[in-house]
């Protein structure tokens, strides 16, 4: 054992240019992004999640809010409450939009990729139309197809003898109606996303399946779908959270009651609704709330699917 | 209390001696056609007052709302005067970000005699506070086309006696021209819920607070059965208010009346339906049913800057006469205003009424409408009840059993 003194610390420079780059410069680089995240992520969220436990109307001023524990909770958890009712529109509307976007989207980026692969670049960007078309010229588009008596759907059913659908008026037609806005405008997006993913398989693999005398069909089953997998999983899981964050079309197709009987009200509508007509913040917040456990729920769930699945690599 | 004497004697020196030189801009927010009516007005001011410049800021209907909420839950942004649809003044009234008008310096209660009386309880909130003076009010009106119903054979008057005889003469008017009675059943619902209400009484709330929806509501019952009734006789075209279907049977005359407010006349005439000049008349709702249909306010954020010139700009907008008859003029924006409503532009004929001196009839129907309490919940109500209705008419659900479930839905939210 040697004897240590204990020696003094180099002095210490009280300032200087090159220790302030080195040790602060870095982080005043990257605060904008915190700060702007700060500011307009993080603050509402906090903001929202004390909302969540308090009555507060946005007339009644910043600091008049009530605290009322899980009142709000138990309100939209209630059995009768429009929460639920949302709820199980949104999650229709999601099904009848989502799984048709998927079984033609997939296909179709299939035959894209495989037999018209020289106009794959003019496919793209017919299909990726409807995603950046103006959410007002839709309205005013679909609000003409689906008119009852004026519209050019039930003139053309009428052609063939069919009785007029009042498209946006039956309580029982309106999830149908919106879920084909949903389908329209969404499912170009998802046949580019499977298009790059089709782009990403090596040709040698389909070769080597030609060779072996594999068809079409069985090259699409045994090899596309489960080499598509990640870019599966990512898809999905982006018409989940889309869908049920739906606010957009039934919004523009049917105003912010959701049409007839409330038939097109989307948990986010009904949202907007309560926060912004009714000024009951807190239960809106509330509700936001649950609608991201909904969406998380479902997120894990299909990541649990595709990862059970995915066990037998 | 020193701040609002210290306040008045501002204001007070400021309006007696200082202001002749002093240079001011007024904001003023407000949206269409509201906008439209305070620009026509304008010069006039400009005249009065050449030192103070007003900065108009109009917005969409729903965004000057909401731009409006956020303004005053912050304290940020706000104008000097706010104009104040009638769909949110009783939520303004109901929160604490605007004058109340009673107090000095306003002093507004010496006013209030001069409008139209319902439009002051619209303003008032629940704790007496007077947050917007009237500007327009809507007088809600009963629409139908002279033509189809002499075709029917129908008498004007018999539809109007009573709801029951309306759905009669809709009968025969289906049977013999083949037009609906009503744009859609829910347009009867809305009127009968909203019409011969008694003192203290709102839509959905009574003064105390009180829900007034359930199966024991005569009021209710009888606006969901007689909705039934005419859904369930095929009168109603089932089409909802301003879609393309609404503008088109106006123009065809495919459905017979309308309720509306007396704005709808300047709607119809301008741009809805032109070519049936002459086609149209109009009478008192049905059962001596008197209703407000529509209405716009003046209030003053408490957080504003100039609220000296911003109570002097309002009292030129609603107590001068000249003020509210040039906004008639400008575009039908019927005055609050009752002085201008003598004017006599009010006692000519109407073209597109077939000649009818229907202003006269609009104001003494304005005259007897009955102050409604409103109630913050007002629009949580609504929206449960138009959902429950439509169970009952596309559904078929019992009616008492809609109602009993609709008053539980709202008993919860109203807290």
């Amino acid at each position: 054992m040697s004897q240590r003194t204990p020696t003094a610390a180099p002095p210490r420079a009280p300032w200087s240019y090159t220790r302030f780059q080195q040790r602060f410069a870095p982080y005043l680089f990257v605060s904008p992004f915190f700060l702007l995240f700060a500011v307009f992520g993080l603050f509402p969220l906090l903001f929202s999640l004390f909302l969540a436990f308090h009555l507060w109307s946005p007339l009644d001023g910043v600091g008049n809010w009530k605290f009322v524990g899980f009142e709000n909770f138990q309100l939209a958890l209630g059995p009768t409450d429009m929460f639920w009712k949302s709820l199980k529109n949104t999650v229709w509307i999601g099904l009848l939009s989502g799984i048709p976007q998927h079984l033609v989207a997939l296909p179709l980026a299939f035959i894209i990729h495989h037999s018209l692969r020289r106009f794959q670049g003019a496919f793209s960007t017919i299909l990726f139309l409807p995603y950046i078309t103006n959410a007002v010229a839709i309205a005013i588009v679909f609000a003409t197809l689906y008119s009852e008596r004026l519209g050019i759907l039930n003139y053309l059913g009428g052609l063939v003898g069919l009785d007029p659908v009042r498209w946006l008026g039956d309580p029982n037609m309106v999830p149908y109606s919106v879920a084909a806005v949903v389908f329209w405008r969404y499912v170009g997006w998802n046949t580019v996303l499977y298009l790059s993913g089709l782009q990403a398989i090596s040709e040698d693999v389909y070769e080597a399946a030609t060779v072996d005398g594999a068809n079409g069909w069985q090259k699409f089953w045994y090899i596309t779908l489960p080499l598509l997998r990640p870019m599966m999983f990512y898809a999905f899981t982006l018409t989940i959270v889309g869908s049920m964050q739906l606010f957009e079309e039934p919004f523009m197709l049917l105003n912010d009651g959701g049409g007839s009987g409330g038939a097109g009200l989307t948990s986010a509508m009904h949202i907007f609704n309560t926060a912004f007509r009714d000024l009951d913040m807190g239960y809106a917040s509330a509700m936001s709330w649950l609608l991201f456990l909904a969406i998380f729920a479902l997120s894990m769930l299909n990541n649990y699917l595709f990862s059970r699945d995915g066990g037998r690599r | 209390m020193k701040q609002t004497a210290a306040f008045a004697l501002a204001t007070a020196l400021l309006l007696g001696t200082a202001h002749a030189q002093e240079k001011v801009t007024l904001t003023v927010a407000a949206f269409p056609s509201l906008d439209s009516a305070i620009k026509a007005i304008l010069p006039a001011w400009t005249k009065l007052h050449p030192n103070v410049t007003i900065n108009l800021q109009a917005q969409q209907f729903a965004d000057h709302h909401n731009a409006m909420t956020t303004a005053l839950a912050t304290g940020q942004g706000l104008p000097d005067v706010m104009a104040i649809e009638i769909g949110y003044v009783g939520k303004f009234a109901e929160g604490q970000g605007l004058e109340n008008l009673n107090s000095a310096p306003y002093n507004a209660a010496q006013y209030k005699k001069l409008f139209t009386p319902f439009t002051i309880a619209q303003a008032t909130g629940p704790d007496g506070r007077f947050i917007a003076m009237p500007t327009d009010i809507g007088p809600g009106t009963f629409f139908y086309r002279k033509d189809v119903l002499d075709k029917a054979g129908v008498n004007p008057l018999t539809m109007q006696s009573s709801w029951e005889n309306y759905i009669a003469s809709g009968k025969k008017i289906k049977q013999k021209t083949g037009a609906y009675l009503v744009n859609t059943a829910a347009s009867v619902y809305n009127l009968i819920i909203r019409t011969n209400l008694k003192a203290g009484e709102g839509i959905y709330f009574d003064k105390q607070n009180n829900l007034l929806v359930g199966p024991d509501s005569a009021r209710f019952v009888r606006a969901m059965t007689l909705a039934k009734q005419v859904r369930d006789a095929g009168l109603d075209a089932k089409i909802g208010e301003w879609s393309n279907e609404w503008y088109d049977a106006f123009k065809k005359g495919t459905v017979a009346t309308q309720f509306s407010g007396a704005w709808l006349q300047g709607a119809l005439q301008n741009w809805m339906a032109p070519d049936t000049k002459g086609l149209w008349r109009v009478q008192n709702l049905p059962e001596k049913g008197f209703a407000s249909w529509g209405g716009s306010f003046y209030g003053i954020p408490s957080k504003a800057k100039n609220k000296q010139w911003a109570w002097e700009f309002i009292k030129f907008m609603t107590l001068n006469q000249q003020s509210q008859i040039t906004a008639f003029e400008d575009n039908g924006a019927f005055p609050a205003l009752i002085a201008a409503q003598k004017d006599k532009a009010f006692s000519e004929p109407v073209e597109f009424l077939g000649g009818q001196k229907a202003r006269v009839l609009w104001r003494d129907a304005a005259a007897k409408t009955q102050p409604i309490d409103v109630n913050k919940y007002d629009s949580v109500a609504d929206q449960i009840l138009q959902t429950e209705l439509t169970n009952v008419l596309e559904q078929g659900k019992d009616i008492k059993q809609a109602l009993a479930d609709a008053r539980a839905q709202i008993a919860r939210r109203a807290r």
